[in-house]
């Protein structure tokens, strides 16, 4: 569905179902150069199962309109704008990558506003190289590949992918070609921007999930479970042969977990 | 920055989509000789049919065997994901049935394989899908021939069978200025020898029952969607951009930002046509792609061979190959097949169609059969065969002659097949 957010048209896939505010709300926010379609089978199944989705395209990504925001913190008070603007007082916010570092700045700086945080694929500092930086501001292309080949674990999957004829890695750079030039080198900066991870992850009050990826290149485990000790009340669950991509390559495995720790 | 390096092609070939079982520990693709699949529970099997998880229902609609070829496919095109089906016939089908309907039409290249002529020129209009077939060269033809109801772009890599290059730069270029996308059937070049996705082509087919099998032991055909077109943007398919009450209301393009066209191929075409293939055929043809790389070396260097001696001979009217300066699209195939222009060609005999009879039937090495893309080589003579249907007119507009031959080059011993051709057209003069 498409909302008005900061006067920009804001978009959400709402999972195939029509958004009900009277629902437990869920959030899904994407990486950096992607969209609400990495969450396709998550957000529909959770969907189905009792949420109120919202797989957003953060502004600038997708249908979203307007431009990608600067910073961790723009795109968190963002978030808090488009859950009023959808009539939704709280909400569980599950994030990926860039995503998960704007639901750890909101669950800290917004605590009425959320009700628990799953973070995939996430670690703090979530610094870029500067090469890569730079790559990304003025090499898209070649930044595409290395981003893609670092995202993923393997080549190919047993016996193939979970979503019969799809070629993962292909899907992701492509998913990533689409989205407009200048998107990738804010992303990715606004990631390497990101000072307050240790600071916020102390001050969140809510359960949160910590769901990594045991062979990801992009944010390693290890970083992310440090970022995990910061939160009070967290777990973690290590898929041990995921990458970066681990809704692509592991999406029974990422529901599952997600499954419990919305239910505990 | 130190930049990870991707898998090459030739790697791709041997190991896309798989990885050893497990369990078994069976290096190959196991053949998943099941029609179904066990659900896990009844909020699995719901999930499996809403499309909120992944995995297999039926092998009609998808099979793991079938899903490891695919996979190999779109990593050799560069795409974003496949479907294997019956034959190649039957990916144009659904690759036409997936984006038009009752009141379409399809702009075409007039350089056409037979049987996609047929489909498109007498089949197709049944069910008010109409076609324009354009001269493939005449780039302004292709734009003229655009209406509004106008659905897809259509031409093969290299016609079949004048070896007419598609200019797939400048073709896609008139596609995409219009909001169409551009469909190719690169069966003669397969991704070893161009990836129409790196030129502009949106959606890519093969009959794999040529060079990808190689063997000539299965049919099967391979739908390939480079994820690269805006359907959304286009607002010319509804098919894809709005709710679809065959299949839960669902609309494809929210489901999916690069893959909207696969999933509405897969879960109305495959479902309701039903053109699937056996697991066992995509087995075999997986085979075939093992050594792809290797075997299209092989080929464009026979080829090559055999064109340079025909080129020399007194009873060869003309050869019609893209490799040779003589060939009109000499320039372009230079560009788009640097590796080489395949390993099918035409050449004119003087003497017409008895001399076409005498020289087929003096072969011993090559094989007379309405085939291409085998490990061994083939001939055939098109006016009698693959084009019996086309009128006179129709197939001097395809470029073909009453005494055209059509060699499919194999991987014998060079030296035996040009031993076979010299005795050919030395009975050919009689």
């Amino acid at each position: 569905m498409e909302l008005r957010v900061a006067g920009e048209t804001a978009y959400a896939y709402t999972g195939g179902k029509v958004f009900d505010p009277k629902l437990p709300a869920l959030v899904f926010i994407h990486g950096g150069e992607q969209d609400h379609s990495v969450w396709a089978l998550q957000s529909r199944y959770l969907a189905h199962h009792g949420y109120a989705v919202l797989a957003l395209d953060l502004p600038g990504h997708g249908k979203s309109g307007g431009a990608p925001l600067a910073g961790i913190e723009d795109i968190a008070g963002w978030i808090v704008a488009l859950l009023d603007t959808a009539k939704v007082s709280a909400a569980a916010l599950v994030g990926h990558s860039m995503g998960s570092l704007a639901a750890l700045e909101c669950a800290a700086r917004y605590p009425q506003r959320v009700s628990r945080i799953a973070l995939l694929g996430t670690a703090f500092p979530m610094r870029v190289s500067p090469d890569l930086l730079q790559a990304t501001k003025h090499r898209e292309s070649e930044a595409h590949g290395v981003i893609n080949a670092w995202s993923h674990s393997a080549y190919a999957h047993y016996p193939s992918n979970p979503g019969p004829g799809f070629w993962v890695i292909g899907a992701n750079l492509r998913l990533m070609q689409r989205q407009k030039p200048g998107v990738l080198h804010a992303d990715f900066a606004a990631c390497d921007g990101y000072n307050r991870g240790f600071e916020r992850a102390a001050q969140v009050k809510c359960p949160a999930l910590f769901l990594l990826g045991g062979r990801d290149a992009m944010t390693p485990a290890r970083a992310g479970r440090d970022l995990a000790r910061a939160v009070p009340n967290s777990t973690v669950v290590t898929l041990d042969s995921a990458g970066h991509n681990l809704m692509g390559e592991k999406p029974d495995e990422a529901l599952d977990a997600l499954v419990e720790f919305l239910r505990a | 920055m130190a930049a990870p390096r991707s898998l090459q092609f030739d790697t791709l070939s041997l190991h896309a989509g798989q990885r050893p079982d497990p369990v078994t520990g069976a290096r190959a693709v196991p053949i998943y000789f099941t029609t179904s699949f066990v659900f896990r529970d009844a909020d699995h099997a719901a999930a499996l049919f809403n499309m909120e998880r992944g995995g297999h229902v039926y092998s009609r609609i998808s099979n793991p065997t079938n899903a490891v070829l695919e996979e190999r496919v779109a990593a050799l095109e560069g795409g974003v994901g496949a479907i294997a089906t019956a034959s190649g016939q039957a990916a144009l089908h659904l690759a036409v049935a997936t984006i038009a309907g009752a009141g379409s039409h399809v702009v075409a290249s007039r350089a056409l394989y037979g049987g996609s002529h047929n489909l498109l020129s007498y089949t197709l209009p049944r069910f008010g899908v109409e076609t324009t077939f354009v001269a493939p060269r005449d780039l302004a033809a292709w734009k003229k021939a655009i209406r509004p109801n106008t659905r897809l772009l259509f031409g093969e890599t290299l016609g079949n069978p004048g070896l007419d290059v598609l200019d797939i730069p400048s073709v896609s270029a008139i596609a995409h200025a219009a909001k169409l996308p551009l469909l190719v059937d690169a069966t003669f070049t397969t991704p070893y020898l161009l990836k129409p996705f790196d030129h502009g082509a949106d959606l890519v087919y093969h009959s794999a029952t040529k060079f990808l099998g190689g063997h000539g032991v299965a049919i099967g055909g391979v739908l390939v969607d480079g994820g690269t077109f805006d359907w959304e943007a286009s607002g010319k398919f509804p098919e894809l951009t709005e709710p679809y009450a065959g299949f839960h209301g669902m609309d494809f393009q929210e489901e999916s930002t690069v893959a909207a066209f696969l999933l509405r191929a897969r879960r109305e075409g495959l479902r309701d046509f039903g053109a699937c293939m056996s697991p066992a055929s995509a087995f075999q043809i997986l085979q075939g792609i093992e050594t792809l790389p290797l075997r299209m070396q092989r080929h464009v260097e026979n080829t090559r061979k055999a064109v340079e001696f025909l080129s020399k001979q007194a009873a060869v009217e003309s050869i019609a190959y893209p490799g040779l300066p003589s060939h009109p699209d000499h320039e372009l195939a230079k560009k788009l097949l640097p590796r080489g222009c395949g390993a099918v060609f035409s050449f004119d005999l003087k003497g017409g169609r008895a001399a076409g009879r005498r020289f087929i039937e003096a072969l011993r090495v090559f094989s007379h059969l309405a085939n291409v893309g085998d490990a061994k080589s083939l001939v055939i003579h098109p006016a009698s065969t693959t084009h019996f249907r086309m009128s006179d007119a129709a197939l001097a507009e395809a470029g073909i002659g009453p005494g055209t031959i059509r060699l499919s080059i194999g991987l014998e011993d060079p030296e035996d097949l040009i031993e076979d051709l010299a005795r050919a057209l030395s009975a050919a003069k009689d």
